[in-house]
Order: structure tokens, then sequence, then C-alpha cells
């Protein structure tokens, strides 16, 4: 596969398992797919427009006001989203509640903003925000898989294994409704993400030591 | 063509001059607040037209969770809950008044509609009174069933608004339902939790010599006047204590309920 702006963010250059930015929110709305999907959606929709935004005026962004400038784009967008889901899904923005507020604090929109709609032409930067927001949508829809399956026994809120106590056989495990769960999820994602690509993998901050230790007196 | 030069000249200035500086930050502001206020206020009706049907849904939801309720809608044969315009200073109900048309909401900010509060009195935190306000009344076949009230109050940080359902004697709670509220997700929010609401059916609210004393307190509660308190959220929970401590009182819905129960109404 060739690699453009638009597909290295899925895997290559993940902001989620590679870039470990999102987290919040990728722990937060992934009990159930239909969140995880929203949450994408206009993740992906203000990420795209306020990077389109920032690339037409970077030029005339003074380097003093920079960061201001750009989360004051992000945060207009942020609202502005939240309305629409607010007027035209009121039961998944009851649902979401905060988060979608929440995707102004979202790492991976400023960094994207700061790192690459800043330095490059309008096109790239559009590729760029949606490959980011997919492989984000990646993750939340695969971590939201898991969640609600094993926790509910459901996708889409459609009853996939029947469970005990409707008569079925499968034993929902309501650890997976619980946020820790999100984090063994992404990290066994993490984990067999740099199995398959080790150049991923960064050195260790620290070397263990090994071996007998003698006590220094 | 002066103003396309100055524009280009204004362009052309150096990114990091002062004067380009406040200009893009100004521009910026003032496209970005535009964008905020055209969506928001094309957005509202929509928007409001959801929050009526959730109300409305929360209404009818409460009603049909109370217990014995479907028997005294057999008997009486009545299919809903009979809506009436109460007059607030006198506790009059309204006759002829169309209570179904009636906007409540836009009638507690209307200064024609409603009367200041001074503060000591406004201890449920609304600003102003409104003068009359909607009450839904169930009669059964032994007289009154259940009357349901509406009432709002400022919480921590947000209107709490509410249904408060009292049974026939006037002094028992059937229900508490929230419907609207914007508290501290998480935390402030455990208002809304069915559990937690569902602690003040049963509890009484005035004592023997007629004093609206219900109250939610910390910890768990000691008498058939108390509701146990949020660990956290004890503004919140305060907020939903004092607005209907208020609406009950003098001031609220209190002549009304003293009218209803003497037999006149």
């Amino acid at each position: 596969m060739r690699k453009t702006p638009l597909t290295v963010p899925l895997i290559d250059q993940n902001p989620i398992t590679v870039q470990i930015l999102g987290i919040c929110s990728a722990l937060a709305v992934t009990t159930a797919m239909a969140t995880a999907l929203t949450m994408s959606v206009a993740l992906i929709a203000v990420l795209a427009a306020s990077s389109v935004v920032i690339s037409l005026i970077r030029r005339h962004i003074p380097a003093s006001i920079r960061l201001v400038v750009q989360i004051t784009i992000i945060a207009s967008l942020v609202i502005v989203t939240d309305q629409f889901l607010r007027a035209y899904a009121y039961e998944m923005s009851q649902r979401l509640s905060i988060f979608v507020g929440l995707i102004v604090t979202n790492c991976l929109v400023l960094g994207r903003a700061e790192s690459f709609a800043m330095r490059n032409p309008v096109w790239p930067s559009l590729l760029d925000a949606m490959g980011n927001g997919l492989g984000y949508a990646l993750v939340l829809l695969l971590v939201a898989f898991v969640r609600e399956l094993l926790g509910t026994g459901a996708l889409f809120g459609f009853q996939v294994l029947p469970t005990i106590a409707a008569g079925g056989w499968f034993q929902p495990l309501g650890f997976m409704l619980l946020a820790p769960s999100a984090f063994f999820i992404i990290g066994g994602l993490v984990w067999a993400i740099r199995s398959l690509h080790p150049d991923q993998a960064e050195p260790d901050e620290f070397a263990l030591r090994t071996g007998r230790q003698e006590r220094v007196r | 063509m002066a103003d396309r030069s100055l524009w280009r000249r204004f362009l052309a200035l150096p990114n990091d001059s002062r004067a380009k500086a406040l200009g893009v930050a100004f521009l910026v502001a003032l496209v970005c607040a535009a964008s905020v206020s055209v969506t928001s206020v094309l957005l509202k009706p929509r928007q409001q037209a959801h929050l009526v049907a959730a109300r409305e849904a929360n209404l009818a939801a409460m009603v049909a969770a109370l217990p014995g309720l479907d028997e005294i809608l057999r008997a009486s044969g009545a299919r809903s809950l009979q809506t009436v315009l109460v007059d607030l200073r006198t506790g009059t109900i309204e006759r002829g008044a169309d209570a179904a048309a009636f906007d409540y909401i836009a009638a507690q900010t209307d200064p024609a509609q409603s009367t200041a509060l001074p503060p000591e009195a406004d201890t449920a935190g609304i600003g102003r009174l409104p003068n009359r306000a909607p009450v839904y009344l169930l009669r059964g076949t032994e007289g009154l069933a259940l009357v349901v009230l509406p009432i709002y109050g400022t919480g921590y940080q947000s209107t709490i608004r509410a249904f408060l359902a009292l049974e026939g004697d006037l002094n028992t709670v059937a229900a508490l339902t929230i419907h609207e509220q914007g508290e501290t997700p998480g935390i402030g929010t455990r208002i809304t939790n069915p559990e937690w609401m569902g602690l003040w059916a049963g509890r009484q609210v005035a004592n023997a010599e007629g004093e609206v004393v219900i109250r939610v307190v910390r910890g768990a509660a000691a008498s058939a006047f108390e509701v146990d308190g949020i660990t956290g959220a004890t503004r919140s929970t305060t907020g939903v204590s004092n607005l209907v401590g208020f609406w009950l009182g003098p001031q609220g819905f209190g002549p009304f309920l003293a009218r209803l129960k003497a037999g006149e109404e």
C-alpha cells in the first residue's frame, strides 16, 4: 500500500497507539459502538475543519499568538459541532454528555494543527486531518467493539450473543463496561502493533539492572 | 478601493508586528464568535423542541411508574392528567384559561408575567417568581389522587427542573423526577440517578404544625421528613432540597395546596 498522509496515521503513526494522544475520550465513550462512532465523526469533523482553516491562514498567524488563535478556532468548531448534535441527535448528545465539548482539550486536534496544518498547504492538511481522525476512529471502534460485545453481548444495541438474563448462554463481563478495561484493550492493541512493527517501540528510558548487585557501604 | 489597499497593507505587515498580532486576534475572535452565535440561534428552536419532548416523556414516565396509578386511572376512567393554571399570588385555579397553550418557561422571565423576588426570600435562586404556574391533577373515585407540581431552581451551576408529585393527602411525596439540569457531569448529575430520585417517594412534606420541613440531609435520613444526601454532590442535592422547600412554601404552591386541602378550589 502506498503511504500517503491519509493512510500513514491509520497504523504506522496512529495517534492513539503510537502517539498516545486522545486517551481520555477513548476510555470514556467506548462502552458502546454507537457512542464511539458519533464521537469519531464529531472529532473527524472538528479536526478536518480546523486543519483547513488554520492551514488557510497559516501565513498570517503571528508566532506569538499562534496557540491562542488555534485553540479559539478549534473551540468554536467544537461548540458548533456540539450544537448540531443537540439539534439533530438529541439522544446521542445526552449520552455523550461532556465528551463532545472535551474534544477541545483533545491533544490530537491541537497537535495536528500545530505540527502539520501550520506548516503545510490546505490539501495535505485536510488529508492529514482525515487520516488522523480515521486512525482515532479505528482504535475507538475496535475498543468499543470488544467492550460492547463482551460487556453486554450486543453490537450497536442489537443483541448478538444471547445473555443468560434473557435465557441464552452468554454471561456479560461487567468489567468491560468500566473505564479500566479500555486501558487493557488499548494496551493489548499497542503490544500487538509493536510486535508486528518493532520499529515503533521506543528504547527504554532506563536500563533495568540485572544480575547480582553488591551492597554499597 | 481604499479599503482594499488597507486590507492588502494589513496582510503585508510582518507577522511579528504588534498591529498584525492584534488585528489577527481580533478578526479570528470576531469570525469565531459570529459563527458560534449564528449556529446557536439558528438551531435553538430545534433543540428546544427536543427539550419539550423530553419533559413530556418524563412526566408521562413518572406518572406511569407511580404505584397503584393504573387502578386509579381505570376506576376513574380518566385517560390522563388534567392541566390547570394556578395563580400563585392567590392560590386559586384560573377558570377559562387555556392551560395547554400556556408557555411556562417564557412566563418565568417575562417581566409582565412574573414578580421580582427579594434575595432573602429567594431560597430556590430563581430571581423572578412567575405569577401563574401549571399544575397537573388526577382525580380518582375517592377524590383527588395525585397533584403534580412543576418546580425549578438553582443547583450548583445550573437550573434544575423537576416534577414533584404529591399523593391525595397533599402531604406525602409520590415521586420526584428531575428532567433538566446541567450539573457537573458524573458528580452533580447523580441527582438524576433513579435510585436517588426514588428516595423521595413516601417522604412527608409538612410536620403536625403545618410547617414544610422536608429536606435533604448529609448522610442518611433519620425521619420521614428527610432524604439522604449524595456524598460529593452536596451543593446539587442542597439545591434540590431548597427548591422543593421553596415551591411547597408560602411563595410557591403553598396557598394553592392549602386551598386544595380545605376543599375549595
